[in-house]
């Protein structure tokens, strides 16, 4: 078993960028990590379920997520994000494009040793 | 093999961008084709209305003045263009750009491919009649239950029309809904005789299509890496292809420009607007995203390779754009004391006011810009000490009158709600025609595209 290492809470925005997108009612937002040692740590931490939970009250549909290694990234599909969608949506955010800040908001723990 | 490398530079990232962007790419330094892409989701609605007013309109229009700039230059540096302006009426706007052609005295100069077969307006009841449902992609729903309120249906066709008008010998190819990326991979399926089973090459085109389709935002602009330390966004220079035979392409600029090439910003770039990586769809291959290296080589220089496809599936995506109803947005900005109090106050006697007068909406959204508009409960509570907040209230509604009588009690509550409220300069807000995007799979053998060629 692997020795526990002491962790810190951090917001992503420290160790990730992103962009989002939308396709219909759904946002997308591509997380990235800033150095490859921190990419293992997005995968363990920042699944579906816990964006789903970050999003709740915002989003009306599930979470799915996928996984680009080659790129350090994790795709994320957020579903009934987006009040109907492109010239449905009375929000200011219609086309999903500030998502992306929203998800760097979420607090994640990272080994101290960073 | 004609050609060791071919460079394409992304011109225009969607219909209103930046118009400085396709002469500073033709006159910056070597480049062989022009990308201009100008079609977003719902774009062919507008014109399909500007079309149904004038048969002569139907395209983006401001891609006449453009070309006229650019024309001489073009042909003095035997440069070829690929673009999508030509909308619902690919035609006029090539008889457009080759009247202007003629009056700057390139007549004889110039070969305008055209390409159509996109456009399944005046078949969808034949379609619908033989079967094909049309179903809505996200919702399941058959294309019948909107039959009525369809303005627009075109396929998207990929870069097989393109090639063909370039083998015919255009310089100019204008179409109508191809996909952005189509636009990309034509040109180096066509310099580098790429078959169209050569999946791999032809993802790598996508791939690198995909990359510049959004102009800047692959070479510095909407980069949320290192936007801070992005140099000379006001001299960016749009990103270039510089692609190979072999299917390895890098993404440059041009010299002397601002903005910035690097991982991070392609990165950024390569997840925008995408589904699932391990296929990533378009009617000429299925490109696997998770398959791409990215190597920076040197400044402003990012290295792809190693792009694997697969083979194209047997439909076509179809985009219908229909009638949905009626919205409107007013808005009024709140100042310091007690800014955000007074906005919400204002929000609770308007929607008591609408309430009282009967007025009925599919949704009625209140965001208070400066709190909660961008990142709602995420953002947290307001600091106490708000300069302003600015109310903005939307209104959905099958019918017109509800949203109408809506854009009429936002001025009100100036002189008849809570104190120091300005911001209405721009008037009574306007109800706006809601036309929805139906987004739907068709057999491709029930679509041929053609081209055709116009000679300046």
């Amino acid at each position: 078993m692997k020795k526990r290492s002491k962790a810190v809470l951090v917001p992503l925005v420290e160790i990730a960028h992103a962009r989002s997108g939308d396709k219909g009612d759904t946002a997308n937002v591509g997380l990235i990590a800033r150095k490859a040692e921190h990419y293992p740590v997005l995968v363990r931490e920042v699944t579906a379920a816990r964006v789903r939970r970050h999003f709740k009250g915002i989003i009306t549909g599930p979470v799915e997520r996928f996984e680009l290694p080659n790129l350090r990234a994790l795709n994320f599909l957020l579903h009934g994000a987006l009040d109907g969608g492109g010239t449905i949506s009375l929000k200011t955010d219609a086309q999903g494009k500030v998502f992306s800040t929203a998800l760097l908001r979420l607090r994640i723990k990272v080994p101290s040793s960073r | 093999m004609k050609n060791t490398t071919v460079r394409v530079a992304g011109a225009q990232g969607f219909w209103g961008d930046w118009l400085e962007a396709p002469y500073r790419q033709l006159v910056g330094g070597p480049v062989d084709y022009l990308m201009l892409d100008y079609l977003a989701e719902v774009t062919m609605s507008i014109m399909q209305k500007q079309k149904s007013r004038d048969p002569a309109l139907g395209y983006a229009k401001d891609f006449i003045p453009l070309m006229e700039r650019i024309l001489p230059e073009l042909v003095a540096r035997k440069v070829k263009v690929t673009t999508n302006a030509g909308g619902v009426n690919p035609r006029a706007c090539a008889e457009a750009v080759a009247a202007a052609a003629r009056k700057l005295g390139l007549a004889g100069k110039l070969i305008i491919g055209v390409v159509t077969g996109d456009d399944l307006l005046g078949r969808l009841d034949q379609l619908l009649a033989a079967g094909h449902a049309l179903a809505n992609l996200d919702t399941g729903r058959p294309l019948s239950d909107v039959r009525s309120k369809i303005r627009s249906a075109n396929a998207y066709l990929g870069a097989a029309p393109v090639v063909d008008a370039l083998r015919q010998g255009a310089d100019i190819v204008i179409t109508g809904r191809v996909t952005d990326t189509g636009l990309t991979l034509g040109p180096l399926m066509h310099e580098f005789g790429w078959r169209a089973d050569d999946w791999d090459r032809l993802a790598a085109g996508t791939v690198a299509g995909h990359t510049i389709e959004c102009g800047a935002q692959a070479s510095g602009g909407n980069d949320l890496a290192d936007w801070g330390r992005v140099p000379d966004l006001a001299n960016v220079g749009y990103p270039i292809v510089e692609a190979r035979a072999d299917g390895t392409f890098a993404i440059v600029k041009h010299p002397r420009t601002g903005g910035k090439i690097s991982v991070a910003g392609v990165t950024e770039q390569l997840v925008y607007e995408m589904g699932d990586p391990h296929s990533y769809i378009t009617p000429d291959c299925v490109a696997d995203f998770t398959s791409i290296r990215l190597k920076q080589k040197g400044k402003d220089r990012v290295e792809f390779s190693e792009i694997k496809g697969k083979p194209a599936t047997d439909k076509y995506k179809v985009s219908c754009a229909y009638f949905y109803g009626y919205k409107a947005v007013g808005t009024l900005v709140y100042a310091w004391p007690d800014a955000y109090r007074k906005a919400r106050a204002a929000d609770q006697i308007l929607r008591k006011r609408m309430k009282d007068l009967g007025l009925s909406f599919e949704a009625v959204l209140t965001e208070f810009v400066g709190v909660d508009a961008t990142h709602g409960p995420l953002a947290g509570p307001p600091a106490p000490d708000l300069a302003e907040v600015q109310l903005r209230v939307g209104v959905r509604a099958p019918d017109q009158a509800p949203v109408e009588r809506f854009t009429r009690e936002i001025a009100p509550l100036i002189l008849n709600g809570p104190p120091t409220v300005t911001g209405f300069a721009g008037g009574r807000p306007k109800p706006e025609e809601i036309v929805a995007y139906w987004p739907a799979l068709l057999d491709k053998r029930e679509v041929t595209a053609s081209v055709d060629l116009v000679r300046v």
